[in-house]
C-alpha cells in the first residue's frame, strides 16, 4: 500500500499555484483521487488490452490505444491520474511487461494532463531503464501498433528535454525537491538517454535490415515493419529504427546538428518509409532534419522538405482531426512555416516552393518576409522572434550544480543558438542589396557598381566573394552545392550575371503519372472481370 | 620512425572506432583529447572526433580544457569553406566563447566568412603566438581564398590574389608559377597592363557549364515503372 503514496508528496510543482495537498492520505486532491480505486471501465479496458496484446491482435490494440484510451482518459481522469499499477496488476496476472507498457502510458497521461511531480519524473525514468532493458534483452515477445512504439521513443525524449528544463529552473525549487535532484542524479542523465537510443539502434540491427532491404534481401518497409506472417516481434526492430529520429531530436536539443543528421542518415527521406507511416514520426523527422540543415547553411535543402511536408500536411491533416496528436500536427505546422519564412529570406528559392504552400506561407508571413530582407533592426528583431517561435527547446545536459546562488539557467542553451543565428545573419547582411542590384543588369563594372552601393570597390569584391562563399553550402560529402537563384562570375573587373530559370521537373511528374494510370487501368481490369 | 607512425596509425584507428561505436561516454574524454593534439601534429583532421569531445565538455563542464577547445576550433576554420567553425561554436558554452583566444578565433573566422581577407591577415599577425601551435594553418587558409577566388572569378586581377593570399613580390610570383604548372592556371594581360590570372573553369565561374541536374532522376525512382514497362 505504501507505494501508492509515493505519487503525492506535495511538492510545489503545480503551475497553477495550487498549495501542497495534506500529507500523505490516500486521497490528495480535491475530487478525491484514490490511486486504488480501479473503475469498471478501466477494468474492462486492462483485460481486453492484455488479450489483444497476447494474441497479437495489432488492430485490436491499435483501436484500444488510440481510441479507448483516449475516450476514458477524457471521461473519468481529466484532472487525476488514472489508476495505479498494482492495482490494475491483478486483472492482468501481475505481467511484468504488461505493468511496465501500462506505467509508461500511465505517465505519459501525467506529464500531458497534469503536472509531474519532481518523483514522479524520476519514477518514468525508471520505468523506462526496466522497459528498454527487457526490450534489449530481446525477451519482449508482441506486436505492438507502430504508433504506439514512436509515441514510446517520442515521449522518452519529450520527458528528458522537459527533465533538463525542469532541473535548471533551480531558483523557486522547494528543499525537498533540491535533494531529490541531488539524490537521484542518475535520473535522466544525457549518458543514459543517449546510450539508450543507441542500444535500441544496435541491438535492433535496424542500419543492417535497411542495408539489405536495398538490396531486396529483406521486407521491411513493404510490411511497415510488421512481420505478418513469422509473427516474431517488431518491438525491437521499430524501437531501433525510431530511435534514429529519437537521436536526430537529442543531438539538435545539444546544438549538435552534424551529428544529428549522421544519426538519421540511415532512413532515406527522399523515398516512402516507415517513418512517414504514423504522421507524428514524419513530422517530427523532417521538422528536425530541415531544421538541422538551416543551421548548416544548406539552405536549399531546409526549404526542399519543409514545402514536401507543408504540402502533405495541407492535404492531409483533415483525416487526423480527432488523433490526439492533432494540436501537435498543426503546432508543428505553425514552426515550420516560420522556419520556411526565414529560410527563404536567407535564400531566396521561391521556385522550390509549391503554390498551395507559398499562398499559405504568404497569408502567415507575407510582412515579416518582406522585413527580413531590409537586414536592418526591425529585420533583426523578425528573425529573432521567428526563431525562437520556431526553434527546438534546447537544452543544458550538464549536471546542476546545487550550490548557492540557485538561478534559472534553463535559457542559456536557447540564448546561445539564437545567437550564434542572428550572427550568421547578420554575416549575410549585404548580400540582399547586392542581389536586388544584380537583377536588374547582365553586365556591371565593378566600379559602377560599387557606386551605385556607395561602397569602395575592395569592399565590393569582398561582398561579392561572401555572396558567392555563402551561397554555396558544403554537403556531408564535401561537395559545393549551389543555393541560388542569382549567380555570377567575374572577369576582371566585369560582373557577369546569370540567373538560372526555374527548372520544370518533367521527369518526375511524368514518373508519378505513369504510376497512378497504371493503378486506375489495373482497377479498371478487375471491375471488368467482376 | 616507422614503428611510431604505425602506432599512430593504430591509435587513430582505435579513437575514430570509439567515436563511432561508443561516443556517449565520459570514459574517452582523454582519449579524445589526446587525438586532437595527434590532428595538429600530424596534420590530418576528424570533425567528427571533435564534435564528439565537445559534446562531453558540454556534458562535463568541469573538465573542459581551453587550450584543446582552441585547437579544435583552429582545426575547424582550417576547413572552410565548410561549416566546421560554426558547428563547433554551437557546442561551446558562452562564458568559454568569452576566452580571449577564442574571441579572437571567432574575429578571424567572422573575416573569412565574409571574405575581408586582409583584415584577417592583419588580425591574424598580430596573433601569430595562438595560430602557431597549429601547423599548416596558413596554407589552408590560403587554400581557402583560392577556393573562393575560384567559385567567383573568371579573371583575377593580381592585387587581388596577392591581397587574399597574403604573399606579395618574389614570393607571389612563385606562387603563381607553381599554379600555372600545376593547377591549369594561365597568366594573361589585362587593359592598364596589369597582370591576371585565369582561374581553371569550373561550374561555379562559368555557369554555362553548370550540369542540369535538377531533371535528373536517381536510378531507383526510374526502376518502379519498370514492372509496368514489360
Amino acid at each position: 500500500m505504501a507505494s501508492s503514496h509515493e505519487y503525492d508528496d506535495g511538492s510545489l510543482e503545480s503551475r497553477y499555484g495550487r498549495p501542497p495537498s495534506a500529507g500523505h492520505g490516500g486521497s490528495s486532491t480535491d475530487l478525491g483521487y484514490d490511486p486504488n480505486f480501479v473503475p469498471d471501465s478501466v477494468k474492462t479496458f486492462v483485460v481486453h488490452l492484455y488479450r489483444h496484446i497476447r494474441e497479437k491482435n495489432v488492430y485490436e490494440i491499435h483501436q484500444m490505444y488510440e481510441g479507448s484510451f483516449q475516450r476514458l482518459s477524457d471521461r473519468m481522469f481529466r484532472d487525476n491520474p488514472w489508476p495505479a499499477v498494482e492495482a490494475i496488476a491483478p486483472y492482468v496476472d501481475n505481467d511484468h511487461v504488461f505493468c511496465l507498457l501500462y506505467r509508461e502510458m500511465w505517465f505519459r497521461h501525467v506529464y500531458a494532463r497534469l503536472t509531474p511531480t519532481g518523483r514522479q519524473r524520476v519514477e518514468s525514468w525508471d520505468n523506462y531503464c526496466s522497459l528498454f532493458g527487457v526490450v534489449l534483452h530481446g525477451v519482449v515477445n508482441m506486436q505492438l501498433p507502430n504508433q504506439w512504439l514512436w509515441d514510446m521513443v517520442d515521449e522518452f525524449v519529450y520527458q528528458f528535454q522537459s527533465y533538463c528544463q525542469y532541473r535548471a529552473k533551480l531558483k523557486n525549487k522547494t528543499e525537498e525537491e533540491l535533494q531529490l535532484l541531488q539524490q537521484y542524479d542518475q535520473a535522466w542523465n544525457v549518458y543514459g538517454v543517449l546510450n539508450y537510443l543507441q542500444a535500441l539502434v544496435e541491438k535492433s540491427a535496424i542500419i543492417e535490415i535497411l542495408e539489405r532491404e536495398k538490396e531486396g534481401l529483406e521486407q521491411f518497409t513493404a510490411t511497415d515493419g510488421y512481420d505478418y506472417e513469422g509473427g516474431t516481434s517488431n518491438v525491437l526492430k521499430m524501437l531501433g529504427y525510431y530511435s534514429m529520429i529519437g537521436l536526430l531530436r537529442v543531438h539538435c536539443l545539444l546544438g549538435d546538428y552534424h551529428t544529428g543528421l549522421k544519426c538519421l542518415a540511415p532512413i532515406d527521406i527522399s523515398q516512402q518509409g516507415v517513418y512517414n507511416v504514423v504522421i507524428g514520426s514524419h513530422i517530427s523527422t523532417i521538422y528536425h532534419y530541415g531544421f538541422a540543415n538551416l543551421m548548416l547553411r544548406r539552405y536549399a535543402e531546409a526549404i526542399r522538405e519543409f514545402n514536401k511536408i507543408l504540402l502533405y500536411i495541407l492535404k492531409y491533416k483533415q483525416y487526423h482531426q480527432k488523433s490526439p496528436q492533432y494540436d501537435q500536427i498543426l503546432k508543428k505546422n505553425e514552426q515550420m512555416y516560420a522556419l520556411l519564412a526565414i529560410c527563404l529570406s536567407l535564400c531566396p528559392q521561391i521556385n522550390l516552393v509549391e503554390e498551395n504552400v507559398n499562398s499559405q506561407l504568404r497569408d502567415k508571413y507575407n510582412e515579416k518576409m518582406t522585413k527580413m530582407l531590409r537586414y536592418d533592426d526591425e529585420a533583426y528583431a523578425v528573425y529573432d522572434e521567428l526563431f525562437t517561435y520556431a526553434c527546438p527547446k534546447f537544452i543544458t545536459p550538464s549536471a546542476p550544480v546545487l550550490e548557492e546562488p540557485l538561478t534559472n539557467y534553463n535559457q542559456d542553451a536557447y540564448r546561445l543558438q539564437l545567437k550564434l543565428f542572428l550572427y550568421e545573419v547578420k554575416q549575410q547582411q549585404l548580400l540582399s542589396g547586392v542581389r536586388s542590384f544584380l537583377k536588374l543588369y547582365s553586365t556591371i563594372s565593378i566600379g559602377k557598381l560599387a557606386a551605385y552601393m556607395e561602397v569602395d570597390e575592395p569592399t565590393l569584391r569582398t561582398i561579392l566573394m561572401t555572396y558567392k562563399h555563402k551561397m554555396h553550402a558544403v554537403d556531408g560529402d564535401g561537395k559545393i552545392i549551389p543555393n541560388a537563384d542569382l549567380d555570377f562570375y567575374i572577369s576582371e573587373d566585369i560582373i557577369h550575371v546569370v540567373e538560372s530559370k526555374p527548372i520544370k521537373r518533367y521527369s518526375d511528374y511524368f514518373l508519378r503519372q505513369v504510376l497512378k494510370f497504371e493503378e486506375m487501368i489495373s482497377e479498371l481490369d478487375r471491375i471488368k472481370l467482376d | 620512425m616507422g614503428r611510431d607512425q604505425q602506432q599512430q596509425q593504430q591509435a587513430a584507428y582505435t579513437v575514430e572506432q570509439l567515436v563511432a561505436v561508443n561516443p556517449y561516454n565520459p570514459d574517452i574524454l582523454t582519449d579524445l583529447e589526446n587525438y586532437v593534439n595527434e590532428q595538429v601534429s600530424s596534420q590530418t583532421y576528424s570533425l567528427d572526433a571533435n564534435l564528439c569531445l565537445l559534446r562531453l565538455y558540454q556534458f562535463e563542464p568541469g573538465r573542459i580544457s581551453i587550450p584543446i577547445v582552441v585547437r579544435i576550433l583552429i582545426k575547424a576554420l582550417m576547413a572552410m569553406p565548410a561549416p566546421d567553425f560554426s558547428l563547433c561554436l554551437f557546442l561551446i558554452p558562452e562564458q568559454v566563447q568569452m576566452e580571449e583566444q577564442i574571441k579572437t578565433l571567432i574575429v578571424l573566422s567572422h573575416y573569412l566568412e565574409t571574405a575581408r581577407f586582409r583584415q584577417f591577415w592583419e588580425e591574424a599577425a598580430k596573433n601569430r603566438s595562438t595560430l602557431e601551435v597549429v601547423p599548416g594553418f596558413e596554407q589552408a587558409i590560403q587554400a581557402y581564398a583560392i577556393h573562393v577566388l575560384s567559385l567567383t572569378y573568371q579573371k583575377v586581377p593580381r592585387p587581388v590574389i596577392a591581397e587574399a593570399i597574403n604573399i606579395e613580390g618574389l614570393s607571389l610570383d612563385k606562387f603563381l608559377e607553381y599554379h600555372v604548372a600545376n593547377s591549369g592556371w594561365v597568366l594573361e594581360k589585362g587593359h592598364s597592363r596589369s597582370q591576371l590570372m585565369v582561374l581553371p573553369r569550373n561550374e561555379f565561374n562559368h555557369p554555362e557549364l553548370k550540369k542540369n541536374t535538377v531533371d535528373g532522376m536517381p536510378f531507383e525512382h526510374v526502376t518502379r515503372i519498370f514492372p509496368i514497362l514489360s
